[in-house]
């Protein structure tokens, strides 16, 4: 077994219930869950490969292609609803070249759609990588993105 | 582990936190609390943190500084409070690090406390110019219990939790038996917070009845709703009232593991409760021998992988065993068969912090709140085109008009109140005939919408409700499971005829077929998710009937969202021929040169609305309008020359 995939599911070993704790981990380490990590996940678990993709491809969290070097979260909660996060989204489609859920060919940025930071005070909001930016104009999101290489 | 520790009594750890806050609370440094809670992050409370720290360091001024949750006014955030000893604690709004810089030297230094920046003062003593914190409009109406502590206490700090009555409602727990507490929490009138306000007590006492010498305690932190963020402002602000009120649950029913279900999107949440876990394993508040009373009780973080179902307590459970989270069949009830096949008790972040005060202070002081059906207060999230936009908490009964015109300052931008939404994607949207209604469990019921867990949106006119309804069937069909038709199928087809309405193609009878739908979807779906999915169309229906009468008929949108429905014109009276909208027009549908009044063809359109956004706004050239034809020239004609 991979060494590196190995040391990540060493925890969890002999524990009820750890599939999905182990998926997280797993995409923590390699930034996403690639064919071969799913295999080895089914072999330690002893399950079958198809219950692991079952449950990966169930949850929004779970991403099955490499990631991009920076995420860009575009919240879709109600309040950014209300506060035009649709033109803020077709912004960064425009300028990233990429739909909600793509990767930029470069694999500098994922644009994701998520349901609601929880943040809706300071609503429409954008996450980079892990920084939240509040009251986003479709300007300012764009400015938000320029200085990532 | 310190043993020590371990074998200390929880008198003997009281008196030791006492002293920790007091050497905190009553200190002869000067305090400063930044609010660093999530919203307080987004705003830029680490920039001013970060400033806080260099500034005190480069002037050597000894002071406390302490990163606390939020006090519930997010629109003013970040939020620093600063306390000089023997004064009271001003509290400061829209700091940035240039301000906070500018504070520490007016205050701190020159003793100016800044009266033109203060929101307020907060605890004993007054200082000239600055009125009280709490008198506020946005605060005077609220009664804060569960928030209590958030934006006060340091929430990584034990002692603080504990020196201000923390744990002592567990303590007194482990004094009653099981039956007793059932009953304490019975007679708080207490009901489910997660939003179907299920009596708490009653359905404690249905797990503790259920034999088996293994139970499971699951506190409920998956707030997926959009538009909701009370829980993860506890949790960030004060997590250690959650975990008092898992301690006493478990108690109460003879749980011996518990889980908190958090969603993945919450990390700083997350993080906060590890460290709490981890203090009260330091207090032999977990473990094998809790106090030395012999209880023995585990808490467990399971994080949620982003499935909005997963709040629905059976698809939550088959989350935590590592299963997709799809919702089953009740009964079995989770009390009786639940995680492993164990009786299971599912309670929501704001139920357990409520449990804990509950067992503090008395079952009878809580129910003084509320009204007979429904007692104490409740948190909501104040967010959407609201003025004063943040977290609050209020007595049960209150009206909206009270929360939203007294509390949040009524719309933004002087715009026209429309609707207002509770419950997320599984309430309704009410209308202004509404606002007057009492916010209780059945009142909102039975107006077609829910408490849920307490997010409010305001909406105002240039919101569309076709279109809202839209985005939340978008969400709810999105997030369905898929396990049961009526839901799987069902919002497909509610949604595809949403859509087709709001891109100008409805047809006579979709109105029926949406409000058939949405009975058979309620009706037939297996889990809530599914049975609640129509609200927001049932009530939009109801009370803004005209809309989709509107979009259907007349192919108008008079909010001018539906991008098909909408139409721009160059209007010849105030074009200048200045070429900025043709040469931004993606699909080259104007028409227009130097010094010519430009035209739009309507025919090459696609309603972008590029050139309304460019249109130099002292032209303001550009018209949009619904449903309405603008005369103007065919072909572009010069520019009059009087302009």
């Amino acid at each position: 077994m991979n060494e590196e995939l190995a040391e990540v599911l060493a925890p969890y070993r002999g524990r009820r219930g750890s599939l999905i704790p182990i998926l997280q981990a797993v995409q923590a380490k390699l930034g996403y869950l690639p064919e071969e990590a799913v295999a080895e996940i089914a072999q330690f678990l002893a399950i079958s490969k198809s219950e692991v993709f079952g449950v990966a491809t169930f949850y929004s969290q779970f991403r099955f292609t490499k990631p991009g070097r920076h995420t860009v979260k575009v919240c879709l909660g109600t309040s950014c609803y209300v506060r035009g996060v649709s033109q803020i989204m077709s912004a960064l489609e425009q300028t990233l070249g990429i739909e909600a859920g793509q990767t930029t060919p470069d694999l500098k940025f994922n644009l994701e759609r998520v349901a609601c930071f929880g943040c809706c005070a300071l609503s429409p909001i954008i996450v980079v990588d892990d920084t939240v930016c509040s009251r986003v104009t479709p300007e300012k999101a764009k400015q938000a993105i320029s200085s990532y290489e | 582990m310190n043993r020590l520790e371990d074998a200390m009594t929880f008198e003997e750890i009281q008196s030791l936190a006492k002293v920790e806050w007091e050497a905190f609370d009553r200190s002869d440094r000067p305090r400063i609390l930044v609010g660093a809670a999530t919203c307080g992050r987004s705003a830029g409370a680490l920039d001013v943190l970060q400033t806080v720290n260099d500034e005190l360091a480069r002037r050597g001024i000894d002071a406390t500084v302490v990163q606390v949750g939020c006090i519930g006014l997010c629109y003013l955030e970040p939020l620093v409070d600063i306390t000089k000893p023997g004064r009271p604690r001003i509290c400061y709004g829209n700091v940035t690090p240039e301000i906070a810089a500018q504070l520490i030297e007016d205050y701190l230094v020159n003793d100016n406390p800044r009266p033109d920046l203060a929101l307020g003062t907060i605890g004993e003593g007054a200082v000239e110019g600055i009125p009280g914190f709490f008198e506020q409009p946005m605060l005077k109406p609220q009664v804060r219990i569960i928030l209590r502590h958030c934006g006060t206490i340091d929430p990584v700090n034990i002692n603080h939790y504990i020196a201000l009555g923390g744990y002592s409602g567990f303590a007194q727990s482990l004094k009653m038996r099981p039956e007793e507490i059932i009953e304490e929490i019975k007679r708080s009138g207490l009901r489910g917070r997660g939003g179907a306000g299920f009596p708490t007590g009653l359905k404690w006492e249905f797990c503790h009845r259920s034999t088996g010498s293994e139970k499971y305690l699951v506190c409920n932190a998956d707030e997926g709703d959009p538009g909701a963020f009370m829980n993860r402002s506890v949790l960030e602000g004060d997590p250690h009232a959650v975990l008092e009120g898992m301690l006493i649950a478990a108690r109460a029913i003879g749980a011996t593991h518990g889980y908190v279900y958090c969603r993945a999107e919450y990390p700083l949440a997350l993080e906060r409760l590890r460290i709490a876990i981890s203090r009260m394993k330091d207090y032999a508040l977990l473990g094998e021998d809790i106090l030395g009373s012999g209880f023995a009780f585990d808490i467990e973080i399971k994080e949620g992988a982003g499935a909005f179902v997963c709040g629905e307590e059976t698809a939550l459970m088959a989350s935590i065993e590592g299963q997709r989270g799809m919702p089953r069949p009740r009964p079995p009830f989770p009390a009786q068969a639940g995680i492993w096949g164990k009786p299971t008790n599912i309670n929501n972040v704001e139920t357990l912090a409520a449990v804990a005060v509950i067992l503090q202070r008395g079952a009878d002081w809580y129910a003084q709140h509320g009204t007979e059906s429904s007692k104490g207060t409740k948190t909501f999230a104040l967010a959407g085109k609201i003025r004063r936009t943040g977290l609050i908490e209020v007595p049960l009964g209150i009206t909206l008009r009270e929360i939203i015109y007294d509390i949040g300052g009524g719309v933004a931008d002087d715009k026209q109140f429309k609707a207002v939404q509770t419950g997320g994607p599984s309430g309704g949207c009410l209308s202004s005939e509404h606002l007057d209604l009492p916010v209780d469990y059945e009142t909102l019921a039975q107006a077609g919408s829910i408490m849920g867990s307490g997010g409010i949106i305001v909406a105002d006119e240039d919101t569309c409700i076709v279109d809202f309804a839209r985005f939340f069937l978008t969400f709810t069909q999105a997030e369905s499971c898929g396990k049961c038709a009526p839901c799987r199928v069902g919002t497909r087809k509610m949604l595809d005829i949403l859509e087709r309405v709001t891109q100008g193609e409805g047809r006579d009878g979709d109105i029926d077929k949406l409000h058939q739908l949405a009975e058979t979807i309620r009706d037939g779906s297996l889990c809530a998710l599914g049975g609640t999915a129509p609200n927001p169309v049932l009530t939009t229906l109801r009370y803004f009937h005209g809309e989709y009468e509107e979009h259907i008929k007349d192919k108008r949108c008079s909010a001018l969202v539906c991008k098909n429905l909408v139409s721009y014109y160059i209007l010849p009276d105030k074009c200048q021929g200045c070429m900025i909208c043709l040469r931004n027009c993606p699909v080259g549908a104007i028409k227009g040169g130097k010094r010519l009044v430009h035209v739009v063809d309507q025919s090459k359109c696609t309603h972008c609305g590029t050139c309304l956004d460019v249109c130099p706004p002292r032209f303001g050239a550009v018209a949009k309008v619904s449903g309405q034809r603008i005369e103007v020239p065919e072909e572009p004609i010069p520019v009059s020359p009087s302009k």
